[in-house]
């Protein structure tokens, strides 16, 4: 029989449900898992055992009084160092909010809460979100459990690594250009980058307010939709989420896609993809066309600036939101400051790591008078026009798909020194964010090197019902033989 | 050489919805430092600004009744900067779409009607309150002001002399409490008043350079120092000077202006708009909505007032001068007693009274039935003039009505004939000779025989039946 941490979250779900397993039981193997495994992948910035335990005894003992248990009942879950909860910190995984305890429960972590879920602890990312390799974090360096000279992706690069280590049944990261997306198809696991609008933001510390979104990292398409069922819908504290009715998405799973019609950008399938990632995504195509699948060729003509316009936006806005990080009110604060401007100054230095610092500059410049139309108001025109991209796309198929990554992971150290490689890293990703749909990376075979790949799929607002039904029809007959880290 | 002023105004408003702009959190004044606080509004990590309904609602009202333009969408916008008293380092405010768009208000001038162009009027959050008396070498920052709701009320440069800008903010503030919008404290800091003054020679056109005139506590305050201001740009500029481009404060003691700040490199605020906050869309049904709801205003009812109760243009200025006053006018006015004594009562010997108490109106013990009351005792002769005026007083720290008053205090007019008669043929007797010198032909001794007789009694002799029965003794 396979171990329980092995399991996937609607399996947990149901035998706790059914009284075949206590939530004791199933967090104290994740816990064992962590212990066993997280020395070497190094997912895990905190861990909450004793926390974690009540939770589970919490769901147990309602479980044994005969009370409904709630949609995530006993099912551990990690969450990304960017999400505010009461228990442990909220670091960002930056120097500057080292020992910083949250007040409040982000909408989402109220969510799991409430669903009966048991938070194990909270997982690395990339400084303030951003990078994609995790590699920018002030905390620690997490590797990819299929490859441990490899990076896990990022910026959520803790929250793969700790659902493909086994060591969480999910994980809640944020995406705001791919970081949902790219690391969960680097460490070959599900990523779901909602609706932007679909989960509500309140308690997510903001990177880039318009792009930000979270979602769920899963070991199946099923449990993707199962956490989306749990984090959807409007909140009255975030005046962006929508006012829209949540489904139940896991009723969209219909093992089939007869009748959908899939896009292929063919500005996406060009000689600059590699070979290895191109064949992979032609698998994948003909499996979808297996199972009923139309599939048509579409254009996003101006899918070509998105990484530029990604790095106007997503800074300009960056540069506002990590101004609040000054040392006045709380988190790290200079020690050496003889006056006000001293005290930002030595503080921002050394509280940001470099990447941070980078983009604040490029986001201050670009909103600066005499640059602003030039690079911020032109930004926004693309955007616009990329958006109308997808939106004509849309009248022509019904899902879109595109490899989540040029590559599979790769190693530490090797896009370092040129964040603009680095940046390439999300173009297949990015445009999502601009434009504000929802997209899905769901694992589509090993490369040569053993690397897990990721096929990306997206589709119009609000219709992650589609993507999922899309992915899981993808997943449960694309017969490839995954298999699972070689860890332990 | 002639020179005229151009002065525009800004004038910021606390608006006094329940709760802060973009939480929870109550917006009371007089809280201990940082206990009118939440993660919101300390700017925490994760947080995210919600606009408060009410104050869109308020700012609407705001906008209608200076004849502005609503934006039917408008958004908010950031303002970046770095300072202590703002959690977040930048200002949710509104840039290039504000609420309110192109409006007036009349003032008078000289007997007539002026108009002073508003250019907008939009809405953002407050900072928080540094405090630098602490000692130690530290500060502290009180966050209890940090997302109370602003309105920023911008005029066209309109204005021409300090007396226009105080009859303009004057005429603001009666508009803003009579919408019930704001309190516009100028002690607390509810409204604060900034001018920008310049000078230029008399027919031109173009604008010369201006200085700012911030920080001043009163509306008389603000006059004194635009007065000051124009004069001092006059002498600089007579005696072959510039005028520096500069921000300036007031020295209420010694009647002066004085540089604050020099104009630093312009600053650049780098405003775009806020990504946590949707589209401010007020469709017609919702402006209608609030224009619905709008209370008469105080130039419609100084006109009304003029019109329906015969008051002079003074009383009626007077009388509603706060809505308060106003309706307190209309409720003795509508009860059947003369709207004139009422108006000259109020005016007068009441407000008086409630100077000396440092009451308001609404909040004193005589309440427009008694005052309604008083005034038709005098009516009907129960009274006299000089009585009601006692019985005022009595009412105003009793709170007893006029009748019960007259009753105990056997305040009752003495207009038995009969009654008086006696009393005038005795004085009469009394005083022979100045009898005599009346009957001589001085008719001034009149006026001593009318002494006499308010001294016996008491003052509560009927004036006209006294004077009728002198006359009538003394066969004039
Ligand atoms: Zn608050």
């Amino acid at each position: 029989m396979t171990a329980w941490h092995q399991k996937t979250a609607h399996e947990i779900r149901d035998a706790v449900a059914k009284r075949e397993v206590s939530a004791t039981e199933i967090t104290r193997s994740y816990l064992e898992r962590i212990e066993t495994v997280d020395d070497k992948v190094q997912a895990y910035t905190q861990v909450w055992r004793s926390e974690a335990l009540a939770q589970a005894e919490a769901v147990d003992r309602k479980a044994a009084s005969g009370q409904a248990l709630g949609p995530l009942a006993g099912v551990p879950v990690s969450l990304k160092e960017l999400l505010c909860t009461r228990e442990g910190e909220t670091t960002c995984a930056s120097k500057i909010l080292k020992g910083f305890k949250s007040p409040y429960d982000a909408h989402v972590v109220q969510n799991l809460k409430a669903a009966d879920a048991v938070l194990l602890g909270k997982v690395n990312m990339d400084e303030f979100a951003m990078g994609s390799s995790t590699e920018n974090s002030s905390i620690q360096r997490t590797c990819n459990p299929w490859n441990l000279n490899c990076v896990p992706g990022g910026s959520s690069g803790g929250s793969a690594a700790s659902v493909a280590s086994d060591c969480a049944a999910l994980s809640l990261g944020s995406d705001t250009g791919g970081s949902i997306r790219q690391p969960a198809a680097l460490c070959g696991c599900v990523g779901l980058k909602p609706t932007y609008g679909r989960v509500s933001r309140f308690g997510l510390v903001a990177f880039a307010s318009s792009l930000d979104q979270i979602g769920p990292f899963s070991k199946d398409v099923r449990d993707a939709a199962l956490a989306l069922n749990v984090i959807s819908g409007r909140d009255p504290l975030d005046a962006t989420s929508a006012n829209l009715p949540v489904p139940d998405y896991t009723a969209a799973l219909t093992g089939d896609m007869k009748g959908l019609t899939v896009g292929m950008p063919i500005e996406y399938f060009t000689e600059d993809l590699n070979a290895e990632m191109r064949g992979l995504i032609q698998n994948a195509v003909e499996v979808m066309k297996a199972q009923g699948a139309k599939v048509v060729d579409i254009s996003l003509p101006h899918s070509k600036y998105s990484v530029a316009v990604y790095y106007i936006i997503a800074t300009a806005e960056a540069s506002a939101n990590l101004a609040r990080f000054d040392g006045v009110r709380y988190g790290f604060r200079h020690p050496g400051a003889q006056t006000l401007q001293e005290m930002y100054h030595l503080t921002k230095t050394e509280g940001f790591g470099t990447e941070v610092k980078r983009r604040i500059m490029l986001g201050t410049y670009v909103l600066s008078s005499g640059y602003y139309d030039a690079y911020y108001l032109k930004a926004q025109k693309v955007r616009t026009l990329i958006k109308q991209d997808f939106d004509r796309a849309f009248e022509q198929c019904d899902v879109i798909i595109t490899p989540t990554s040029p590559t599979a992971a790769f190693e530490f150290g090797a896009k370092t020194t040129n964040p603009l490689e680095m940046y390439l890293s999300d173009v297949y990703t990015i445009s999502t964010n601009l434009a504000a749909i929802p997209g899905i990376s769901v694992p589509c075979g090993l490369t040569a090197a053993g690397l897990p790949a990721g096929l990306q799929i997206l589709g119009r607002v609000f219709e992650e019902a589609a993507i999922l039904r899309a992915a899981h029809a993808y997943e449960q007959h694309h017969g490839l033989a995954m298999g699972k880290p070689a860890l332990a | 050489m002639q020179y005229e002023a151009v002065i525009g105004m800004e004038v910021h408003v606390e608006i006094n919805t329940k709760s802060k702009i973009f939480c929870g959190c109550s917006t009371n004044f007089h809280a201990p430092p940082n206990t009118n606080v939440c993660p919101i509004c300390l700017g925490m990590p994760g947080v995210m600004p919600v606009l408060n309904r009410e104050m869109v609602n308020k700012s609407i009202a705001a906008g209608l009744a200076l004849n502005c333009t609503i934006s039917r969408w408008s958004k908010m916008d950031r303002k970046n900067y770095f300072y202590p008293d703002q959690s977040k380092n930048y200002q949710i405010s509104q840039y290039d779409l504000p609420l309110c768009l192109g409006g007036w208000l009349e003032i008078e001038v000289n007997g007539g009607p002026k108009r002073i162009g508003i250019t907008r009027a939009h809405m953002e959050e407050d900072t928080a309150r540094n405090v630098h008396t602490l000692g130690g070498g530290r500060s502290g920052v009180d966050f209890n002001r940090c997302g109370m709701p602003l309105l920023e009320i911008v005029t066209e440069p309109d204005i021409r002399s300090a007396d226009e800008a105080y009859a303009y903010l004057t005429e603001l503030k009666q508009i803003l409490q009579y919408l019930d919008v704001s309190d516009c404290n100028m002690e607390e800091g509810s409204l604060r008043a900034e001018a920008n003054i310049s000078v230029r020679p008399v027919g031109t056109t173009s604008f010369g350079t201006k200085t700012e005139v911030k920080n001043v506590a009163s509306f008389s305050g603000v006059q004194k120092a635009i007065e000051f201001e124009i004069k001092r740009q006059i002498k600089t500029l007579n005696e072959g000077g510039a005028v520096m481009q500069e921000t300036r404060g007031w020295d209420a003691d010694r009647g002066i202006t004085f540089t604050q700040r020099q104009k630093e490199s312009a600053h650049d605020y780098r405003y775009f708009p806020e990504p946590d906050l949707v589209p401010i869309v007020v469709d017609a049904a919702w402006e209608q909505g609030v224009a619905e709801s709008l209370p008469e205003l105080p130039q419609a009812r100084r006109a009304r007032f003029a019109k329906d109760y015969g008051l002079s243009a003074y009383d009626a200025q007077v009388i509603t001068a706060s809505q308060d006053y106003a309706d307190y006018f209309e409720t003795v006015a509508r009860s059947g007693a003369d709207p004139k004594q009422a108006a000259n009562w109020m005016m007068g010997d009441l407000q008086a009274l409630l100077v000396d108490a440092k009451q308001e109106i609404q909040d004193g013990l005589i309440t427009p039935s008694h005052l309604s009351n008083m005034l038709k005792l005098i009516e009907d002769g129960t009274i006299s003039g000089k009585i009601a005026k006692d019985v005022l007083a009595d009412m105003f720290a009793s709170g007893k009505q006029p009748e019960a008053i007259v009753r105990e205090k056997g305040l009752l007019q003495i207009s038995d004939s009969a009654a008086l008669e006696g009393i005038v043929r005795r004085i009469l007797a009394d005083n022979p000779k100045q009898t005599a010198e009346f009957r001589a032909g001085k008719e001034q001794v009149l006026g001593f025989f009318v002494g006499q007789i308010m001294k016996a009694t008491q003052g509560k002799a009927n004036p006209k039946l006294v004077n009728d029965i002198l006359r009538r003794e003394l066969g004039a």
